[in-house]
């Protein structure tokens, strides 16, 4: 840990989380924090628990051990107003098909804290929805789909993001793209937390926090 | 202000399971669509013995009620769970035992009214004699929330389980008994011409202390299927 990590307390902090699944650990005694402008990113091999860790750390599975602090506190006492600070992209959209992309960002948008000035046609541009916001759902390509899932992410004021493998089906144009969007969320004192199978391609400033579950 | 975009969480919710349940209807007639023709069968079944389909009438009535809302039970969080919704709505900066709450009278207006409404007419072919009729109403209307309520609770438990409609109905089942049990009491008591305020005054209770308590049991059941 680097001299300037030790001095100024992390924002969001897990220490000596441990996992268990079906009789098997996962990992153990894993501790790290996150600050503002830091993007945590997990490797390892397949079934090595990174999942089970973004839901850890969303607060939806609880650890087997160890403590999770949102600002000093606990999230699991904090409850709505820790969710209120994190996205959660998981492995299935959670769009509904019989929605338009305009309703299923407004639902979004309703179910975080209310905030004023993020325009939802507006996050459609940025993903690159523009001229879908009227199609259901049902209609959009696997890859549009995932890009209004990420589209998600930017109708509430969400501190930290939590992404399960973000890029999943998109092209290789749009995995630059969210790139761009996630280092800009970073770039604006944000927080993240994700897991990939690409090669993240985000620039210097950008600091990662990498942990290997695999190499423990 | 936080109070505000609670109201708003709610009615958004609300809103957006209606639109789904419009445009997805064919779905959504099905347990009426059972309802009608349970009862509508039973008269044919018996024969013209109009003493005998008097006297089952009232439990005909609500033997159907209970098994179209267990029918209907599944589609509560099935789709939510299957697509990833419900993680976002656990992760929702509102109560979830509020957005749960939603869900549920959507499911009621959904399923149940739909009941109340064509009640009338099913009581006039199963010979229920038309002073009885407000308090069939009253019971349904007292009654089928009661059983959306009861429901949501069991369905959250079971919505993680590959097959679990078996347990479902286990679960659930014994709990729909006593409104059962009251509601039909209160009809033939009605038929009879004695007043029927305590049974109501039971149904009622029902109703208020599940309102209360089924939400939280179900935001607390929805956490254990997810984790």
């Amino acid at each position: 840990m680097t001299a300037a990590a030790t001095n100024t307390a992390a924002t969001y902090e897990a220490e000596s989380l441990a996992c268990i699944r079906d009789d098997r650990v996962l990992f153990e005694d894993l501790s790290f924090g996150i600050k503002p402008g830091q993007a945590l990113v997990l490797e390892g091999r397949n079934g090595s628990g990174k999942t089970s860790l973004l839901r850890i750390l969303c607060g939806i599975r609880l650890p087997e051990s160890g403590k999770l602090l949102w600002e000093g506190e606990d999230i699991f006492r904090l409850g709505p107003e820790f969710h209120e600070h994190i996205a959660y992209l998981g492995h299935k959209d959670g769009s509904k098909l019989d929605l338009t992309p305009l309703e299923n960002l407004r639902i979004a948008q309703g179910l975080g804290k209310a905030s004023e000035g993020i325009d939802l046609d507006e996050a459609l541009d940025q993903v690159g929805l523009y001229g879908f916001e009227d199609v259901p759902t049902r209609n959009l390509s696997a890859g549009q789909q995932r890009r209004l899932a990420i589209a998600r992410l930017l109708v509430t004021d969400a501190k930290l993001w939590i992404l399960d493998e973000p890029f999943t089906s998109l092209d290789r144009k749009g995995i630059e793209h969210m790139e761009r969007l996630f280092e800009g969320h970073l770039n604006r004192g944000g927080m993240a937390a994700m897991t990939t199978h690409h090669r993240i391609g985000f620039k210097d400033e950008v600091q990662l926090v990498r942990i290997n579950l695999s190499e423990r | 202000m936080s109070t505000l975009s609670l109201t708003s969480a709610f009615s958004l919710l609300l809103k957006r399971d209606l639109v789904l349940a419009y445009r997805r209807r064919a779905e959504l007639v099905n347990p009426m669509l059972f309802f009608v023709l349970v009862t509508a069968m039973f008269p044919l079944g018996i024969g013209n013995d109009a003493k005998l389909i008097e006297a089952v009438g009232p439990g005909v009535i609500w033997v159907a009620a209970l098994l179209a809302a267990l029918l209907s039970l599944d589609s509560m969080f099935r789709s939510d769970y299957d697509d990833g919704s419900l993680e976002q709505f656990m992760l929702s900066a509102h109560p979830v035992s509020i957005l749960v709450l939603a869900k549920i009278l959507a499911h009621w207006l959904v399923t149940g009214l739909p009941l109340f409404i064509v009640a009338p007419l099913l009581a006039v072919l199963l010979n229920i004699p038309a002073s009885a009729i407000p308090t069939l109403m009253l019971t349904l209307i007292l009654g089928t929330p009661v059983l959306s309520l009861i429901g949501s609770v069991g369905v959250a438990l079971t919505v993680g389980l590959r097959r679990g409609g078996v347990i479902l109905s286990i679960l659930v089942l014994p709990l729909y008994v006593p409104v059962l049990i009251f509601a039909t009491d209160a009809v033939k008591t009605a038929i009879v011409g004695i007043p029927t305020t305590a049974q109501l005054s039971i149904l009622s209770a029902m109703l208020v202390g599940s309102l209360v308590l089924a939400p939280m049991a179900t935001a607390a059941s929805l956490r254990i299927s997810l984790s």
